[in-house]
């Protein structure tokens, strides 16, 4: 069962690949994004300093949103749903299969992509170990309360515009820890507790989104 | 849509869905593959109630679908490989029975319509499932290509699978039993009445209005 879990997931990466464009318009996103408040904000490297947790944190939340829409829709679309269903595994380890897939290629390539981004935001090098620290358990929440969320909204008409509402309030603990444990490395404060409250909403989130994804999935083939 | 439709078949059993458009044969094909709830109603596998382990019961079903469900990005052999895996069937011996060995590599985005209908197919072989649900398996295809879905389907029977097949147009099947759905009559479904001499076992056929 889980040789079968893994060809769902490299199938979900061959594609990933093939649409290239498609994977690689997240990260784009996220960069040109964060590239973007420097020039709205001013040049100052206080202020940017400052903000750079939470225009990181933000930027990252918003660009792995992009692809979700289309996480579970085109496989509904062309009837692959239909097939992934069949295959004989639960469709909880499918949806999770497909969330596995879309944080290899949506979360790590924002991971790598945020070193740059906080190196020119000013963020001090002692703080990159936390704020990837952060990301990793942040990125992987998000793929998962995103996969539950797309799987509910599947099939629904404006599933797109849903979506974004549906994840982002459920998201927002991930992004007060993440930014608060980057902030108080900044500033010398113990920063232990905030990864680890962002740790206990990933093992949390690990078990129950992927049965809530499923349940979604099956619902929209009835 | 569909109300008293009842049906039971047998190891190498073929049965053919006929009715006018919008009579239910596609949805029956989904309850049947577990994929939607029924409203009421059982549905037994070995007595079994599929609705127990829909899971268990995915992997004795290989379904098609109206829409051939082919990546247009990912070659033919791409597209099948994870059904393949699976189902556990031999690609190669798939793709030959369908006749697209000769495209085995090629993206499905330039398949034809007919050609990726066959790939569908070749999905159905690779699951190795003992019932097969096809909706519409001929729509599509060429002359050559609907005598190798009967040849297939003959050899799935004869290893006592089950076929349940909806259908517009005759099929090469023989010895076939025949469920009409409930519906406005329909002049197309003509042909089943000429054919239907060599009808022997009508004791499970149930439709009413």
């Amino acid at each position: 069962m889980m040789s079968l879990f893994w060809a769902v997931v490299f199938r979900d990466l061959r594609l990933a690949l093939r649409h290239g464009a498609d994977t690689l318009g997240a990260v784009l996103f996220f960069i040109l994004t964060g590239t973007l408040f420097p020039l709205a904000l001013g040049p100052s490297p206080d202020l940017l300093r400052h903000m750079a947790p939470g225009i990181i944190w933000v930027c990252a939340l918003l660009a792995a949103l992009l692809p979700l829409d289309r996480l579970f829709g085109a496989e509904l679309e062309d009837g692959s749903l239909d097939q992934l269903l069949l295959l004989g595994l639960p469709p909880a380890l499918v949806a999770l299969a497909k969330i596995t897939a879309h944080w290899l290629t949506t979360g790590l390539p924002l991971l790598i992509a945020a070193v740059p981004l906080a190196i020119m935001l000013g963020l001090p090098t002692a703080t990159l170990p936390i704020l990837l620290a952060g990301l990793l358990l942040g990125s992987m929440v998000l793929s998962l309360v995103g996969g539950m969320g797309a799987s509910i909204v599947l099939g629904a008409r404006r599933g797109g515009v849903l979506l974004p509402l549906l994840v982002l309030p459920l998201i927002t603990p991930a992004l007060i820890f993440g930014a608060a444990a980057i902030d108080a490395a900044r500033t010398g404060l113990p920063w232990g507790p905030d990864l680890e409250l962002l740790g206990a909403f990933l093992a949390g989130a690990l078990p129950l989104c992927p049965l809530a994804a499923g349940a979604g999935l099956r619902a929209a083939v009835e | 849509m569909l109300d008293d439709v009842s049906l039971s078949l047998d190891a190498g059993e073929a049965m053919l869905l006929t009715g006018p458009n919008g009579a239910g044969k596609s949805t029956l094909l989904r309850v049947l593959a577990g994929l939607r709830r029924p409203d009421g109603g059982a549905l037994l596998w070995d007595g079994v109630p599929i609705a127990e382990d829909r899971t268990a019961h995915a992997t004795r079903v290989a379904y098609l679908g109206h829409q051939d469900a082919l990546k247009p990005s990912l070659s033919v052999v791409e597209n099948l490989h994870l059904f393949a895996r699976a189902g556990g069937g031999d690609m190669t011996a798939a793709l030959k029975a369908v006749d697209l060995l000769p495209l085995a590599d090629l993206p499905a985005r330039l398949l034809s319509a007919g050609q990726k209908r066959r790939a569908a197919l070749a999905r159905v072989l690779l699951a190795q499932a003992p019932l097969w649900l096809l909706d519409e398996p001929s729509l599509g295809l060429d002359a050559n290509a609907i005598v190798l879905l009967g040849e297939a389907i003959a050899r799935h029977r004869a290893a006592g699978g089950v076929v349940i097949a909806t259908t517009h147009v005759p099929l090469p099947l023989e010895d076939v039993r025949h469920l009409a759905l409930p519906g406005a009559p329909d002049p197309a479904d003509r042909w089943w009445d000429e054919q239907s001499s060599a009808l022997s076992s009508s004791d499970h056929e149930g439709a009413s209005a």
